[in-house]
Formats: structure tokens, C-alpha cells, sequence
């Protein structure tokens, strides 16, 4: 039984360690990396709380696609981050204090906090024991059963996501040669050739 | 020394506090104000998992992948206006962005 506890420390303590790095580091690549350490571990503390899928969703797309992307865009923009870190140390009072404020406030709820006494006979959707069902497989039946209209609505979040990211970035440039479909088929063959009579001896 | 529902949410207040304490430190850098978004982030999700895992139910896991979802998109849109701003005003510094005077 000591195993899980020293994996549980572990964990959460360089995901806590990396998460304060990602707000303190000079640079913000550094930072980027620090919060993909953070999630990494994050992904194993589901892991511990037996939430397979969502610890390797939380890797996959988060840290595979996520982080990425803003590993991207950090590199990509050419700013001065030495000038955005100027006033650092202006705003750590007031930042420190309503942390502190804040931390303490959660832990007062956490430790006068109980489990209510019919919270067991509310339960929606018991977690199948793991010997019938694997935790994704346990998922994929609620997910796509009982939440599919969630399930919808977060593809169509995405959807929107994604449309608008293109719209936003993308940009076409006045001097790029491209193809024009309805151009393309617009022509006709008295616009696309012009017929001369040439003469013989004269030229034109 | 078994490991309870507490020392999770534990984990998580200390990651929310840690991101909103990341917000008012670097109040100038969008980026790592985004960042400290999805450090609050992943502490609800630690939250909603740890609930899941320890009451039975498994509504909250379902609950934290719709929160995944959300935060992608976020997080998609978000860096997207970035650098559609930076193109636009060869900047991303907070206190500069105020063309809607808000």
C-alpha cells in the first residue's frame, strides 16, 4: 500500500514544483516546457485515480497538440519578453497576497468540508468494477449513450474552434499566383483566343 | 499514509492558486497569462477526476473531457487572436491593447 502514496507525492509534487516554474521562469519556451512537465504529471495522477482515458487524452491532444502549439506561436513571435517582464516584481504583493488569500479560503473549505449522506444514492452513473469493464470502454458507453448530445455540442465547439483559428490567421497575400476556379471555367473560347490574319509580305 | 480524496484536491487548490498567482504576476505577457489559464484549468479537471474516482461516478470524467475540449478550443482561438494581433501591432504587451477602450 505505500507504493500508490509515494507515486501520489511524487507526482503531484513535481506537477505543483513545474506549475510554479511555468509562472516564474525567464523565458517563456522554458515556460511552455515546464507546462507540459506539469500535464505529464497531472496525466499520471488520473492514472492513479484510475481515469486511464482521460490521462492519455490529457497527453495526447493536451500535451501532443496543445503545448505544441503554443510552443509554436512562443518561438514564432518575435518579441522583446525581457521588456514584458519589467514591473515582475511590482506586481508580486498584491499578486502574493490574494494567492495566499485565496489558498486559504480553499483549504477552510477542504477541511470543514463532508461528504453529504445521500450523495451515494444519487449517483448517475456508477464506474463499472475494472474486472467487468475497462475504464475507456466504461466511457465510450455513457459518452456516447447518455451524453451524446454533450458529446455533439463539444465536436461543435470544435468546429467553431477550428473555423474560427483559420479565419482569423489566414491571410492571402496580393502577389501569391493562385487558382481561380470560376475564372478557370468562366473562359470561353472567343475570350481565351484572339484570331489574326496575317498577310503574306506584311507581317502585322 | 492512504492516499484520499483530500490530498487530491489539495493538489488541485495549490495548482488554481498557483495559476491565478500567475495571472498577477506577469500581467504584461499574454502568453503566460494563457498559461496560468490552463494551469486553473487542469486543477478543476484534477477536481472533477478526483470526485469521479472517489464517489463512484463516472459523470465527472465525462464532465473534465468537455472541459478538455473547451480548453482546446480556448486555447486554439485565444493564440490565434494573438497572432493575428502581433501582425496587425507588432506587439503583445497587455497594456497597449486598448483599441476598444474598454
Amino acid at each position: 500500500m505505500i507504493f500508490p502514496a509515494i507515486f501520489f507525492y511524487l507526482f503531484s509534487g513535481v506537477c505543483i514544483a513545474a506549475a510554479f516554474m511555468v509562472i516564474a521562469a525567464r523565458n517563456p519556451v522554458h515556460s511552455v516546457l515546464f507546462l507540459i512537465l506539469a500535464f505529464v504529471n497531472a496525466a499520471a495522477l488520473f492514472i492513479l485515480l484510475g481515469a486511464e482515458f482521460l490521462a492519455m487524452i490529457l497527453i495526447i491532444v493536451y500535451v501532443g497538440a496543445v503545448l505544441v502549439l503554443f510552443l509554436f506561436v512562443v518561438m514564432m513571435l518575435d518579441v522583446d519578453f525581457a521588456e514584458l517582464r519589467q514591473g515582475f516584481l511590482q506586481y508580486l504583493p498584491i499578486g502574493a497576497f490574494l494567492g495566499i488569500i485565496l489558498l486559504v479560503e480553499l483549504v477552510l473549505v477542504l477541511v470543514t468540508w463532508t461528504i453529504g449522506p445521500n450523495v451515494q444514492q444519487t449517483i448517475a452513473t456508477p464506474i463499472p468494477p475494472i474486472a467487468s469493464m475497462f475504464n475507456a470502454e466504461a466511457l465510450g458507453h455513457v459518452l456516447y449513450t447518455r451524453y451524446i448530445y454533450f458529446f455533439q455540442a463539444a465536436g461543435l465547439v470544435l468546429l467553431v474552434a477550428m473555423i474560427g483559428a483559420i479565419v482569423l490567421t489566414l491571410r492571402h497575400k496580393p502577389h501569391v499566383k493562385r487558382q481561380n476556379i470560376s475564372d478557370q471555367i468562366a473562359r470561353t473560347k472567343a475570350s481565351a483566343i484572339e484570331i489574326v490574319k496575317v498577310r503574306p509580305g506584311q507581317g502585322l | 499514509m492512504t492516499i484520499g480524496l483530500g490530498h487530491y484536491l489539495t493538489v488541485a487548490a495549490i495548482l488554481f492558486t498557483i495559476g491565478i498567482f500567475g495571472i498577477f504576476l506577469n500581467r504584461k505577457n499574454v502568453i503566460i497569462i494563457m498559461m496560468s489559464i490552463e494551469l486553473i484549468l487542469l486543477a478543476v479537471n484534477i477536481n472533477l477526476v478526483a470526485f469521479s474516482a472517489f464517489l463512484g461516478d463516472l459523470v465527472g470524467q465525462v464532465y473534465a473531457l468537455l472541459v478538455l475540449t473547451v480548453a482546446a478550443a480556448e486555447a486554439a482561438i485565444g493564440l490565434a487572436i494573438l497572432v493575428a494581433y502581433y501582425r496587425n501591432r507588432g506587439s503583445i504587451a497587455v497594456e497597449d491593447i486598448n483599441l476598444m477602450k474598454g
